[in-house]
């Protein structure tokens, strides 16, 4: 409809601008050569040939040659032309305008096809950091599986026991990054269909914290985890599912990438601002904020961060590069914001707001 | 470990059905077989097994609806292994009679574990007046909870709640089934109160409130009681 409405727009630009050059034409006729408008209305084709479709823009040449000759051809208001030089004058002039639109049309059409290989390209260079990051982080788990099954299969050798029980808690351990991974690729394909339609509920989000802290024991042994929350938190409005799926991928990613002994602090809080230059409507807001001592990311890469597939320059293990996408998308669903910083003292710094309902828990409690 | 529990695996992968069979078998239990909704129908009416697991994504009909139909008779526990499973359709798997589910990928050791816990559910339906776990001791005839010998002091809601916890001992009991049952139906959608009573409540009763050992959150779902 709207596409529709644009050709016609095209069309009413070249009957009006070849009318304007007539009218303004008409006003000078008795003062300069009818040569001199010929020539405008052939800039005015070109012009219009860079801007316009094909086909408004032939209608304006087929119109000016026209008007040159029933306006400004002596004599006026005639189709018919005296002399021969004003013939082959406006028989050039209307090839001229020709070949002008059609070259242009074709330059804009190449113009077109350079563009669309320009984009293909690079959707096929996400695909193939897509293919380099996903090979690496499900091939590299498969292959220890297959591995290790294939060692513990092997009839001529003698494994110890204790062989045996480290080759099954590697293919144990590689199953669990596999479906992290798997895990993370359903759930970008969520964001991406836009399905996702975030279930808003009452969350303490406490709970959540230490749940998903529980949950990442493990990565988290070599880490010094430090939670500290508003005393009476109240509870907030959130999705349970997204909110834990954040919170692990922000942990989880802050025990990957920190050395051994660093501190992963976070802190919960909420504000209440009264907005008065909006008929002092109340803004409730809860910010997490993941607090790492590790070695921050380096400044030119932080607005990147957040991109899908990508990944730091110099980063060592795991990741497809999606985890930190999802948490933006995920924290953007439910009316968040995230922002990465470096802390004054080294470390990364991941700030969440989210603009939602609040209740106290006292209100709860003595109803 | 010897029993002899008949288990009837209603489930399209042979590859799930293969580990299930050394699995739990392994465990004494007695297995049985289908591979589709018709087959797992008629082999539960003809076998009548004291447990049925079943998968959600049958290839003949949804696995929802044959939750349904097997609830229509069956009065055996029924838990649900399944591969998608969205907060929505744990709930209504749950609300239709479902006693328990688990999400695929599992660790088999969860799966005995709920397993465990539903049949001794439809086995043992005791009526002890005095429960003892843990560190706790109820006794439901005075209505007093004690931990390690000391009174606790809860308020109705409290007690209440808690009970209905306990009763349900290791089953996933839903937000809106808890609140209708503690609060009423009106309460049904006003989880605010479950979340505030559930964090006074593991105030009052765990070691450590922030890594509760007996009142266990099922994510998006409700609360799951663990007596251990």
């Amino acid at each position: 409809m709207l596409e529709l409405k644009a050709k016609n727009n095209q069309y009413v630009i070249s009957i009006l601008s070849v009318a304007m050059i007539s009218i303004l034409g008409l006003a000078v006729r008795d003062f300069i050569d009818y040569k001199i408008i010929g020539y405008l209305l052939l800039v005015l084709v070109s012009i219009l040939a860079i801007f316009l479709e094909i086909k408004p823009v032939l209608l304006s040449a087929i119109l000016s040659a026209l008007v040159l000759d029933f306006l400004f051809i002596r004599p006026y208001y005639t189709l018919h032309v005296d002399s021969a030089e004003d013939t082959l004058l406006l028989l050039l002039f209307f090839v001229i305008s020709l070949i002008n639109a059609v070259l242009t049309y074709k330059i804009k059409r190449m113009q077109k096809v350079i563009h669309m290989k320009e984009a293909k390209a690079n959707t096929m260079k996400l695909y193939n950091t897509l293919l380099d990051s996903l090979s690496h982080e499900l091939r590299t788990p498969i292959a220890t599986i297959i591995g290790s099954i294939d060692t513990l299969q092997q009839k001529n050798v003698n494994l110890s026991n204790d062989s045996k029980d480290n080759l099954l808690e590697e293919i144990e351990k590689a199953s669990i990054k596999l479906n992290y991974q798997v895990e993370n690729l359903l759930n970008m394909s969520r964001l991406e269909s836009g399905y996702i339609q975030p279930k808003l509920d009452w969350c303490d989000v406490k709970e959540i914290i230490y749940n998903v802290s529980n949950r990442l024991s493990e990565e988290l042994k070599l880490h010094k985890l430090i939670i500290s929350t508003e005393e009476n938190l109240p509870l907030f409005k959130l999705d349970y599912g997204l909110m834990e799926q954040i919170l692990y991928n922000l942990i989880y990613n802050a025990s990957q990438y920190t050395p051994k002994g660093a501190k992963i602090q976070i802190d919960v809080k909420h504000e209440v601002d009264t907005d008065y230059d909006s008929h002092m409507d109340v803004i409730k807001k809860c910010i997490i904020t993941i607090t790492d001592d590790g070695y921050g990311f380096p400044e030119a890469e932080m607005d990147k961060a957040f991109d899908k597939f990508y990944r730091l320059q110099n980063s060592k293990t795991g990741g497809t590069g999606l985890g930190l996408s999802i948490v933006k998308g995920f924290v953007e669903v439910q009316n968040g914001t995230i922002k990465l910083s470096n802390a004054e003292e080294g470390g990364a710094v991941f700030e969440m707001v989210f603009a939602v309902d609040c209740l106290s828990i006292n209100t709860v409690a003595n109803e | 470990m010897s029993n002899s529990f008949s288990i009837l695996v209603i489930d399209d992968e042979s590859q799930i059905r293969k580990l299930l069979e050394i699995t739990l078998e392994a465990n004494g239990y007695k297995l049985l077989f289908a591979e589709n909704a018709k087959e797992g129908i008629t082999m539960a009416a003809s076998h009548q097994p004291d447990l049925i697991l079943l998968d959600l994504g049958l290839p003949d009909e949804d696995g929802q609806v044959v939750l349904k139909k097997l609830r229509d008779w069956y009065q055996n526990p029924i838990i649900i292994l399944s591969v998608k499973s969205t907060e929505e359709e744990i709930v209504k798997a749950l609300d239709s009679g479902a006693n328990d589910y688990l999400t695929k990928p599992f660790r088999t050791q969860e799966l005995l574990a709920r397993i465990r816990t539903a049949l001794r559910g439809s086995f043992n339906q005791s009526q002890e007046p005095i429960i003892a776990f843990g560190a706790i001791t109820v006794d439901f005839v005075s209505r007093i909870i004690k931990l390690k010998d000391e009174v606790l002091k809860l308020t109705a809601t409290e007690y209440n709640l808690f009970t209905l916890l306990l009763k349900n001992d290791g089953r996933v009991l839903t937000h809106q089934y808890i609140l209708k049952e503690i609060w009423g139906n009106a309460y049904a959608e006003q989880t605010q109160y479950l979340r505030v009573f559930v964090a006074q409540l593991r105030k009052k009763i765990e070691e450590d409130p922030n890594r509760p050992k007996y009142i266990l959150t099922e994510s998006g779902v409700g609360y799951r009681f663990n007596s251990g």
